[in-house]
């Protein structure tokens, strides 16, 4: 039983891919807490600490990634979970910008992974697989 | 004989109600001192007197009661996070009728212990981690209350997956614990019932004993804290008004409902002089598709005590939140007149207002309690400006829609003009607070309506209903 913690951050009320991810992730047999749109980085890392997440797979469609999510990293290390893996994605910057740039500056913040605008959800379940496989947890593939 | 008896035996007075059940009627009241110091049975006893009741002669005479002598129900809730497991289980205990005496997430310090000795509740609520979530906080918190409350009844509802770890734990536990559903199974789901239920159960099987009221459980046929009693006789006052057109106020025959529609939210509010409760019912979800719902979602039925807003012995916190000027202007007062009225009733609490000045600023700040107390009770409702645009974002309950709201206990009681108080949790223009637009004012003047909500528990909804029809008078 692998719980994860999902939302789309700051003032971002994009809710479509929110409950696509939702669907995809819980098919896929993790315990999926959705906390929905305009999630603050307080509720995210509460809803990590009462469910016991392993990770917060976070959203961000508007651009605003690296104000919304800044510090993040520093506030769950100052709220006891500093070793939760941190995911995000979505269209994290305005513009048309180099994505390895971008990549590396949420790395810099603490991101575990980063994934750029487009992808399947099956890329983040399975980054997700293989990271908790390094972690040493095995997830129950369910019967479908 | 259908005749049955009401009693709430309250921290000072006892009072007691006769009831013609197959007429629906109120036939006799009658209250006596509560003798708390020896046993509570006898101002019972002295009560029933007065309306020539005899309870041992009729021992066929069902007698309902409700009690907050000796302090009421006091429990303490332990959860993890603040905003989440912590709040659900203050919500349970609030909704079970208790007073709630601290809140304790995260790992219980050794501080905590100390506050709780001192607190020394008469029960504890132990909560954390939604079902498969966290563990190890429920575990480490029950082994630390092993310890030192053994002796406290305990009631568990907290992660489904730490209960073989719990169990091991709490077989060593002297006093009752009844482990149950959790209050929050999954993120942002509560479920309250199955831990009220079992707070209930561990009230009359073993806190009343403890207060003296031994004799009382032996006699009633039901026994409840009283705040839970008034909670109960919500869906009285929504089955006699709420879901009737207002052409038949005093219908006799409510129509049942099951899923309460936004129109049948209704709300009572209980100034006192201590605290000020307020209590609905009603999902208040948001009203249009479009609003963002944040936060955790909120009970149907819902109680929220505040302990520093009351009109005798928590003035000073009273005076520190409310908007004087305000208060003034409602009343048509002057400072001078509205400060002597405090001085007055704090330094004798249970002074009576003398004059009309006296009264009027008595009401002036019960109307005062009363509104600082529905806005926090009730959510509200704030406007983001995203990306995107304009979006509102919800938290908390949307009672604008509210059918009824009713004033009851002390200051309500005799309030000037008649339903000033209650009238006061209607929203004022320019507030973001999601009170009451337009509800119909009603005024509990007799005091029933704990006995309403003690008929609806004995399964009499019927007669709760036209009770509340003939007693009830609307501003």
């Amino acid at each position: 039983m692998v719980n994860v913690v999902l939302g789309v951050i700051g003032t971002d009320c994009h809710a479509v891919g929110n409950k696509i991810l939702e669907i995809a992730f819980r098919d896929a047999g993790f315990i999926v807490h959705n906390l929905g749109v305009m999630v603050s980085q307080e509720e995210f890392i509460a809803a990590a600490i009462e469910t016991n997440a392993e990770a917060l797979l976070i959203s961000s469609l508007c651009g605003h990634a690296e104000i919304d999510c800044r510090g993040l990293r520093e506030r769950c290390i100052e709220a006891g979970i500093g070793d939760i893996l941190l995911y995000l994605g979505g269209n994290l910057t305005v513009g048309e910008s180099d994505f390895a740039e971008v990549k590396q500056k949420f790395t810099d913040m603490g991101f575990d992974r980063i994934f750029p605008p487009g992808i399947m959800p099956e890329d983040g379940i399975d980054a997700l697989r293989a990271d908790l496989r390094g972690r040493g947890l095995e997830l129950e593939i369910p019967d479908v | 004989m259908s005749d049955l008896l009401l009693a709430d035996i309250g921290s000072t007075f006892t009072k007691v109600c006769r009831v013609d059940v197959e007429n629906s009627r109120l036939t006799a009241t009658a209250s006596s001192p509560t003798t708390v110091s020896t046993d509570v049975m006898e101002g019972l006893e002295r009560a029933c007197h007065e309306i020539d009741v005899d309870l041992e002669n009729n021992a066929g005479m069902r007698l309902l009661a409700c009690s907050s002598a000796a302090g009421g129900l006091s429990i303490a809730a332990v959860g993890l996070v603040p905003s989440l497991t912590a709040k659900a289980a203050e919500m349970a205990a609030l909704g079970a009728g208790a007073k709630v005496v601290g809140v304790f997430p995260f790992l219980l310090t050794r501080n905590d212990l100390s506050q709780l000795e001192h607190l020394s509740p008469d029960l504890i609520l132990l909560t954390g981690g939604t079902d498969g979530g966290d563990t190890e906080h429920i575990v480490s918190n029950a082994r630390t209350l092993a310890d030192v409350f053994a002796d406290t009844p305990l009631v568990v509802a907290g992660n489904r997956a730490a209960h073989d770890e719990l169990d091991t734990i709490l077989q060593t536990w002297n006093a009752p614990v009844r482990a149950t559903a959790n209050v929050m199974p999954e993120l942002g789901r509560l479920d309250l019932e199955p831990a009220r239920t079992c707070i209930r159960e561990l009230f009359l099987e073993r806190i009343v004993v403890a207060k003296g009221m031994g004799h009382v459980r032996m006699r009633a046929d039901l026994l409840l804290p009283t705040p839970d009693a008034v909670m109960r006789s919500l869906s009285a006052l929504r089955d006699a008004w709420a879901t009737a057109p207002a052409s038949a106020a005093t219908t006799r025959t409510p129509e049942p409902t099951t899923a309460p529609a936004d129109e049948d939210c209704l709300m009572v509010v209980d100034v006192g002089g201590a605290t000020t409760d307020v209590y609905s019912y009603g999902f208040g979800r948001p009203a249009s598709p479009d609003i963002v719902y944040r936060g955790l979602p909120e009970p149907l039925e819902k109680r929220t005590v505040e302990a520093d807003l009351g009109v005798r012995y928590t003035l000073a916190g009273l005076a520190e939140h409310m908007d004087t000027e305000y208060v003034i202007r409602d009343g048509g007062l002057t400072i001078a007149q509205l400060e002597h009225w405090v001085s007055v009733v704090s330094g004798n609490p249970s002074r009576l207002p003398a004059s009309p000045v006296e009264q009027t600023a008595d009401t002036a700040l019960a109307r005062a309690a009363c509104h600082l107390a529905v806005v926090r009770h009730c959510g509200n409702l704030e406007e983001v400006w995203t990306p995107q645009g304009r979006t509102l974002v919800q938290q908390g309950k949307d009672l604008t829609h509210a059918a009824l709201v009713a004033g009851t206990g002390g200051p309500a009681a005799h309030d000037v003009p008649p339903g000033a108080v209650p009238r006061a949790a209607v929203r004022r223009p320019g507030e973001t607070g999601l009170l009451p637009r337009n509800p119909r004012i009603m005024m509990d003047r007799g005091y029933i309506l704990w006995g309403l909500g003690l008929l609806v528990a004995a399964d009499l909804p019927d007669c709760a209903a036209a009770l509340a029809a003939d007693h009830l008078v609307r501003a």
